[in-house]
């Protein structure tokens, strides 16, 4: 009778050794069961599986504790299979220790998001859009977006695709600790750890001959020979990353998650790589005071780019005004009441007039009667926004770019949010995409779980990439067309952007695909 | 579609000789099971396996029987360049991109069908991390082990059996890799072998294998005399029908190149029909049947009731009378 050979041979050979070296074994982890109910412990080939020294074994780390790697934890945590995972999210962000910390009085944060109706379904699902709701936040129903030139504008009401809003505006603030809120308030395996990520070490699986080497001396290696640090670490965790944290510490993982924004450490140790533009713009964002309060979403483009004036709640909005760096120090700088003047007459007359309705409505007019199309929303006139009536937090500015991580996903590594890509704000979608490249991820890894996957597998974390590159390349396609058509001052050829600004207005099918797009339905905007 | 069949049976008839490394072999019975034997007389020290299989046979031939667990000598004899040699085939086995490409893509098909067909004869939740907790089951011809590492981690308790000794090396090594799968147990022998140790298995798989073996019907037997009574098998292959023969005469005449002369016999392939009866000459009625198919748009496999090509098949044994 031939005596079997096991996988895991050295477990009985080299782990005394390890056991007088290091003292007690500890269980890692495993996807099943609980972390002290061995999921080994039906096989009669029992698998004793010491952690070497203090550090710890996680299924996924999440580096980067901000909107989209919270919203992954959640995400993970609704599924049925996925939330068995042990989890471990890394930021030096304190506030992820703390628990609710939102205050609703008092003057809402400058940093603000414009949630769709996608991302508010996918709050729900995780459980967490109760918390968004029981602190401010406002719904909007309306979004005008209008030129300088006087010749377009574009209105859009919630009820030309049937819907009861556009969107919501939520600050970044309230997003996340809806998010951790939800978190802690479940039965999931996840550790929190606040400090930053230094370094990661891959296995040296790309080529297994030395973890695998090294295995087989350990396998009948003489006893109480045990090879130097690396090799015990490489054989007890298998494939697993190593990461290097800003306490000293260190911990494991089968798969690696960089949630860690626009400036990606992960995405750099992972040797991933990205296109960027930058735009020669900065970002001027904070919060101000109508006496009125605003329910519509307001964005007018000026020369100099975008100027956003978003609600957010009882009397106050949100702006973001996108300039040149320069006009953006002195706009930081100005008095208070030099800005809230800059930027009223920035939403009126400043640059050009109101938009009027002769030269090219007849035109679209004409088109769209040809055309047949419903002329439901060319009812809508063009409005003013209300007045802004003071400034109420701090100005901050912030550069614009544009990246793209040309492969989202290498060996036990899938980036999301900012890290894959950061848009340009213009139409309020960074975090959306990123929100949906969490849902995604959830998903591709449950569903990879079902059929036994290693969730570090690229073929898996492939099947994510595909799903969300495209649609995430076609929203940033179309941002940057935005920003191109708007950074050039088109002289005459205004009027044909005017012009698209119009057929947007009143040809409706189009208009109301383009809406469903910026509510992340995912649809193409221009072809369906 | 048919082209992608083409690219599955291609490489599913290429598999064998890239498999087997230097000797064809494999596909001689006689020569196997002599091959085997000797090795598997080595394989008293688990160490073995992993070692150059040459220095083992000389090992063995010079010490005998027995006594080999702690001889210092045979890990001396430990080969580090024949290590790194069976991590470069790992690398193939493992490589997505490799040859094995085909059986990367088409495994969380088949390993869906089999979760459900295993979770509703076995009344398991389908829906539970580790839905095959406590089950025996035996992956016959596992190859770099492929199938039987999602197996592992669906809570089975898994035996691979391949007759190349480098497969089974191979498929040790990388489930080495991650503790859920570490525990499978590879043994390097054939179907046949095994059923003369009296084991029993609550569930035995061959997949692609059974259009690699001498004879169907004799494979089967052994097969089912693996399945523990009231027990399952699942068998998939390659069917011979028009739209697979006409697949695989290009991939033939590719092959003809390199491959020894008939090993692949056509009319060893089987129709559906052919394969429910030699199971049910061995006692194993089969339940479920289906195709899979592979769209080209998406680049996956899906299950389907096509089982003009590619076809799977799940089948349970009789409960024997007790007396
Ligand atoms: C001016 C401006 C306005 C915007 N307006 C909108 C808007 O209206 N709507 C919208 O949808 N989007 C908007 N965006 C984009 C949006 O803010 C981002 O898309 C979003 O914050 C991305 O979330 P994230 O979680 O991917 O990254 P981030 O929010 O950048 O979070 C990254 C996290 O990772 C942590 N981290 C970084 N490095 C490490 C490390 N080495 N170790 C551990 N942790 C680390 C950081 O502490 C941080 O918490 C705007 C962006 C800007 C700049
Ligand atoms: C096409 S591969 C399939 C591998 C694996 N079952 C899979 O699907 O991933 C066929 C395998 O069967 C093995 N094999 C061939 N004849 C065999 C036999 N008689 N007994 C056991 N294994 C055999 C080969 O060595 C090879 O690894």
């Amino acid at each position: 009778m031939p005596v079997i050979c096991k996988a895991r041979v050295y477990s009985m050979k080299a782990l005394p050794s390890i056991f007088t070296l290091y003292g007690m074994p500890k269980r890692a982890f495993c996807h099943g069961g609980s972390r002290e109910e061995s999921s080994y412990n039906s096989c009669k080939n029992k698998i004793i599986s010491p952690t070497i020294s203090k550090d710890e074994e996680y299924d996924i780390a999440i580096v980067g504790g901000g909107m989209v790697g919270l919203a992954l934890a959640c995400g993970l945590s609704s599924m049925r299979l996925a939330k068995e995972l042990s989890i471990a999210i890394l930021d030096s962000n304190p506030a992820l220790k703390l628990t609710v910390r939102f205050n609703k009085d008092g003057v809402p944060h400058p940093r603000v998001s414009t949630v769709t109706p996608a991302t508010i379904s996918f709050f729900k699902e995780v459980g967490a859009w109760e918390y968004v709701e029981k602190q401010r936040h406002a719904y909007f129903n309306q979004m005008q977006v209008w030129d300088y030139s006087g010749l377009g504008y574009t209105r859009y009401h919630s009820r030309d695709v049937g819907k009861d809003y556009l969107g919501c505006v939520v600050e970044n603030k309230l997003l996340c600790d809806s998010l951790l809120s939800r978190l802690q308030n479940l039965d999931f395996k996840k550790t929190i750890h606040t400090c930053r990520l230094i370094s990661m070490e891959f296995p040296s699986q790309g080529n297994p001959t030395t973890t695998d080497t090294e295995q087989v001396h350990m396998m009948s290696g003489s006893p109480g020979v045990v090879p130097s640090g690396n090799t015990v670490e490489q054989i007890h965790h298998g494939s697993s990353i190593k990461l290097v944290l800003s306490d000293g510490s260190s911990l494991f993982a089968k798969l690696v998650v960089g949630a860690d924004g626009a400036k990606s450490l992960v995405r750099e140790m992972a040797g991933l790589t990205t296109t960027s533009w930058n735009y020669p713009q900065n970002a001027v964002i904070c919060t101000v005071e109508h006496s009125v309060e605003n329910n519509c979403a307001w964005q007018r483009f000026l020369p100099s780019g975008p100027i956003a004036l978003l609600p957010i709640g009882d009397k106050f909005s949100n702006i973001v005004w996108t300039m040149s760096p320069e006009e953006a120090s002195i706009h930081k700088s100005m008095s208070r009441d030099d800005f809230v003047k800059a930027v009223n007459y920035a939403l009126d007359y400043g640059y050009g007039s109101h938009p009027q309705s002769k030269f090219i409505d007849g035109f679209m007019h004409r088109i769209s009667s040809i055309s047949g199309q419903n002329m439901a929303s060319m009812e809508e006139h063009f409005q003013l926004p209300p007045k802004v009536t003071d400034l109420v937090s701090e100005r901050m500015t912030f550069p614009l770019s544009l990246r793209h991580a040309r492969e989202y996903v290498s060996k036990r590594v899938v980036l999301i949010g900012d890290a894959a890509h950061a848009v340009h704000p213009l139409a309020g979608q960074g975090v959306n995409l990123g929100f949906s490249d969490a849902a995604a991820l959830a998903k591709v890894i449950d569903q990879g779980l079902l059929v036994g996957y290693d969730i570090g597998e690229v073929s898996l974390l492939k099947k994510y990439e595909k799903e969300r590159k495209t649609a995430n390349m076609t929203m940033m396609g179309i941002l940057d067309l935005f920003q191109k058509a708007y950074s050039v001052d088109l002289g005459p050829l205004n009027v044909l952007r005017a012009a698209a600004f119009h057929g947007a207005q009143f040809i409706a099918p189009l208009k109301r695909n383009i809406v469903s797009y910026a509510m992340g339905d995912q649809k193409w905007p221009l072809f369906t | 579609m048919t082209g992608a069949s083409l690219r599955l049976c291609r490489s599913l008839l290429q598999r064998c000789p890239c498999l087997s490394g230097t000797s064809p072999n494999c596909l001689n019975p006689a020569l196997t099971s002599s091959i085997m034997t000797r090795s598997l007389s080595d394989s008293a020290a688990p160490p073995a396996a992993i070692q150059n299989p040459e220095a083992v046979t000389k090992q063995s031939v010079s010490q005998g029987y027995g006594g080999i667990a702690d001889t210092p000598r045979l890990r001396s004899s430990l080969n580090d360049t024949e290590v790194a040699k069976f991590a470069a085939i790992a690398e193939t086995w493992w490589d997505f991109e490799g040859p094995f490409k085909p059986l990367h893509l088409l495994n969380p098909t088949r390993v869906s069908f089999i979760r459900s067909a295993l979770c509703r004869y076995f009344r398991r939740d389908p829906y539970s991390t580790r839905p095959f907790e406590g089950l025996k089951i035996i992956d016959v011809g596992c190859g770099g082990g492929i199938l039987c590492e999602p197996l592992a981690r669906m809570g089975a308790c898994v035996t691979g059996i391949d007759v190349v000794e480098k497969n089974i090396n191979v498929a040790q090594v990388h489930a080495g890799l991650d503790p859920l799968t570490s525990s499978i147990e590879y043994i390097c022998m054939t179907a046949e072998q095994l059923v003369g140790s009296n084991r029993k298995f609550d569930a035995v798989l061959a997949l692609e294998v059974i259009e690699h073996v001498a004879d169907p019907s004799d494979f089967v037997e052994s097969l089912s005399a693996l399945v523990a009574p009231g027990g399952a098998t699942v068998i998939s292959t390659i069917n011979r029908s028009l739209r697979a023969y006409a697949a695989a005469i290009v991939a033939a005449e590719y092959l003809l190149n390199w491959l020894p002369r008939g090993t692949h016999q056509w009319s060893k392939f089987l129709t559906p029909e052919e394969l429910v009866l030699i199971l049910q000459r061995a006692s194993i009625s089969v339940e479920e049947m289906a195709g899979f198919v592979y769209n080209p748009l998406t680049g996956e496999w899906s299950l389907s009731d096509d089982t003009s090509v590619n076809f799977i098949a799940f089948g349970t044994k009789e409960i024997p009378p007790t007396m």
